[in-house]
């Protein structure tokens, strides 16, 4: 069941330059780990080591965000989109 | 250097300044491999914060699909600082997302707003002309 993923221009640099890539998978855990079989350069960029969203992206499914989904375990069918976007944020602020 | 229609500019600083006490934050969109802005997305500040800001993810999203809808993508991103100049912060700089963005400062501190530009490499911070105009 594949389904398109919208790749960041920051992570185009790992696939190929492409903006979109087609992935399998019945959940969002799924069609990531299918994305970094095909492109091993993706590896934890997404998904950390301890197989939770990366804090600095955002990632969606249609148009949900998937945190209040059910993050990972999101069920995904044909013809949705995935869509990975960069957390944007910053400020006057310190903070560590 | 980063080109900015003076519409852009206005509609720019005009949120900035609308988004007082908060910082105003949106995102910035150029035709591929060009530093040349077409159009300002202004956004929420999810953090609601004048020390602080997030694009609003779901904004974020949208003005995405709009920019690739136009043939643009996003090249960058807006923030006020409301309180201090237009550099980045050391917030701005460890949580800069791209290296490939063009990071717009406005500044609020001074009666009269002050923009610049920044590009932001592995935490190196090297400014870059703005030219405002046309559009």
């Amino acid at each position: 069941m594949p389904v398109d993923v919208r790749l960041p221009t920051v992570l185009r640099q790992h696939a190929g330059g492409m903006a979109s890539v087609k992935a399998n998978g019945t959940t969002l855990a799924e069609v990531f780990d299918d994305l970094v079989r095909q492109f091993p350069g993706l590896a934890g960029q997404v998904v950390t080591d301890n197989g939770t969203l990366h804090k600095f992206v955002n990632v969606y499914v249609n148009d949900d965000d998937v945190r209040y989904l059910d993050k990972l375990e999101t069920k995904v069918s044909d013809d949705d989109v995935v869509s990975i976007l960069p957390a944007v944020a910053g400020g006057a602020l310190a903070t560590n | 250097m980063l080109r900015l229609p003076t519409d852009v500019y206005e509609q720019m600083v005009a949120h900035c300044l609308a988004g007082l006490p908060e910082e105003g934050c949106g995102l910035l969109a150029a035709p591929p491999g060009t530093a040349d802005v077409v159009v300002c997305y202004p956004t929420g500040n999810v953090e609601a914060s004048a020390r602080l800001y997030r694009v609003d993810p779901l904004q974020h999203l949208k003005a995405d699909q709009d920019a690739e809808a136009r043939d643009l993508e996003i090249v960058g991103v807006f923030h006020s600082h409301t309180h201090t100049e237009a550099y980045p912060s050391p917030t701005d700089v460890a949580q800069a997302p791209d290296p490939g963005w063009h990071y717009v400062l406005v500044s609020l501190k001074e009666p009269e707003p002050v923009v610049r530009s920044f590009r932001i490499v592995d935490g190196e911070v090297t400014e870059e002309p703005v030219a405002v105009g046309g559009g």
